[in-house]
């Protein structure tokens, strides 16, 4: 799973977007992880992510299987954190994502605190991984750094439809609903927060960030390159 | 996958949300339909649109009055309003499609989620990369474009040329029935999946001479590549080895995922499954 490795971007496009996930490995600590799973989620709603999520099951705002008519009108757009933990039946990866740095540093400060024996990573900027785990006290352990999109680029849309719809790093968010959401923006059908958390509902781990998807959204509303 | 044309009511939502773009609405016979080769059988559509059971005949009455009065209905875009959408049940070779797209899919092979590999996101307990080395993750089709078994052949019989040995706990050498040639099942290589990464290591030395051959069989791909590249960090915590090499190359390293280093070996769980084994 390398879904949050490639997110399209520069460094400073990444300054809202954190994700900080931990992850069993099979036959070496899977089980009896599941409660730590669930701890290390429980405690990522004390620092307010934008999203939570597992590999499993999908994010914070889910799509529904028995729809009311009346959501066309009125459309419940608030995550459920809750609903997640509640959800967690297996050890799998486990996300939750932050809009800010300070949020991620003290989170994974914790989490270290909290030794649950899981390996724990976090998926941002270079520097901004740096400076989370130097702020809590944590000397990294590996890196994997994201090389890029090669071969037949030419086969790639523009670059604000692929910073949000790469927000879903297994591929869900298809690039044609992100194109179609920065247009329904852009003709002021619907507003950037709406057009995010349909987006949203199509990422099936829980790592696509909201509020990046927003901010990346209202740039594209004056202009698409 | 399959759409119900009895209860499609060709409103288009599908059309966008496919990751291939293999949905389209059929003119002749106005109903959302498949291009069943291009499906990479992922249930984007299936997984991602929300479902509402309204009575189809009622909305295509209503869509062409609608349309009859030029007036544009305008649902939520992320919803199957009669929830046509049907799975089949997948047979060899078509199944791997689904192992390589629905991320909800854990691979047999690894029995993890997405796209069944652990890189050095676990690399604090499997210790897989160790100092000196370096994991590369070459991935195929991402994003939104999708690959064909056939191309992934290409590039694995020339990195076993090269000498590299390929990571046994993956999908893609799962699949292989040489691994010392790289050379996979001749009844998948028409299929084609949302993408499929490739895993393989090498000393630090080989770095360059990995990407360079990279570059080299990118040309005659008719697909994107993303290519990851995992190693330690020092006792500190720093890596002044690697990232070098990379920028040298005409790399710019936007992005990484750090593993924080805090995992650890359950070693009650290794002896449990150690004495199974022995039983």
């Amino acid at each position: 799973m390398t879904n949050t490795l490639h997110r399209f971007g520069d460094a400073e496009s990444f300054r809202d977007d954190y994700v900080v996930f931990a992850i069993p490995s099979k036959g070496r600590n899977d089980k009896d992880s599941l409660p730590k799973l669930r701890r290390f989620l429980e405690i990522a709603i004390e620092f307010k992510p934008v999203n939570l999520g597992d590999a499993r099951n999908g994010g914070a705002l889910r799509p529904s299987r028995t729809l009311n008519p009346v959501a066309h009108w009125k459309r419940n757009v608030k995550p459920d954190f809750e609903a997640v933990i509640r959800g967690l039946a297996v050890p799998t990866t486990c996300a939750a994502v932050f809009d800010n740095r300070i949020a991620a540093e003290d989170f994974l400060k914790r989490v270290k605190e909290e030794d649950f024996g899981l390996s724990v990573n976090i998926s941002t900027s270079v520097d901004g991984a740096e400076q989370c785990c130097a702020h809590a006290c944590i000397a990294r352990h590996s890196v994997g750094y994201s090389l890029g999109f090669e071969g037949k680029t030419e086969k790639l849309p523009n670059s604000q439809v692929l910073m949000l719809s790469t927000m879903c790093g297994h591929g869900m968010v298809s690039h044609s609903l992100a194109k179609k959401m920065i247009d329904w923006v852009k003709e002021g059908r619907r507003t950037p927060e709406a057009a995010a958390s349909y987006l949203m509902r199509f990422c099936s781990c829980g790592v696509f960030n909201p509020s990046r998807a927003k901010r990346i959204l209202e740039d594209a509303r004056a202009k698409t390159r | 996958m399959k759409i119900n044309p009895n209860k499609c009511v060709a409103c288009g939502n599908c059309t966008y949300v496919c990751p291939m773009g293999a949905i389209y609405v059929d003119p002749v016979l106005k109903r959302a339909t498949i291009d069943r080769d291009e499906c990479v059988e992922c249930y984007a559509c299936y997984n991602g649109l929300s479902q509402e059971h309204l009575n189809p005949t009622m909305v295509r009455t209503l869509r062409r009055i609608f349309a009859l009065m030029r007036v544009r209905f305008d649902p939520e875009p992320d919803v199957c309003p009669t929830a046509a959408f049907e799975p089949e049940e997948l047979t060899w070779p078509r199944i791997v499609r689904r192992a390589f797209s629905d991320p909800r899919v854990p691979h047999e092979s690894t029995g993890v989620e997405g796209r069944g590999t652990e890189e050095v996101k676990t690399n604090d307990v499997t210790g897989r990369v160790q100092v000196g080395e370096v994991g590369f993750t070459i991935e195929f089709g991402r994003p939104g474009v999708g690959v064909r078994f056939n191309e992934i052949q290409q590039v694995c019989w020339a990195l076993a040329k090269a000498g590299v040995a390929f990571e046994k706990k993956n999908p893609i050498t799962s699949l292989m029935t040489d691994v010392t040639t790289g050379t996979l099942g001749e009844d998948i290589l028409g299929e084609k999946v949302m993408s499929a990464i490739v895993e393989i290591k090498v000393p630090v030395e080989r770095t360059e001479e990995i990407i360079r051959l990279m570059w080299e069989i990118e040309k005659k791909l008719d697909t994107v590549v993303a290519l990851g590249v995992g190693t330690r960090c020092d006792e500190h915590g720093e890596e002044n080895i690697v990232a070098p090499i990379l920028e040298r190359l005409g790399y710019k390293l936007e992005r990484a995922k750090t593993n924080a280093g805090l995992g650890r070996v359950n070693h009650s769980a290794i002896q449990r499954s150690t004495e199974a084994v022995n039983v």
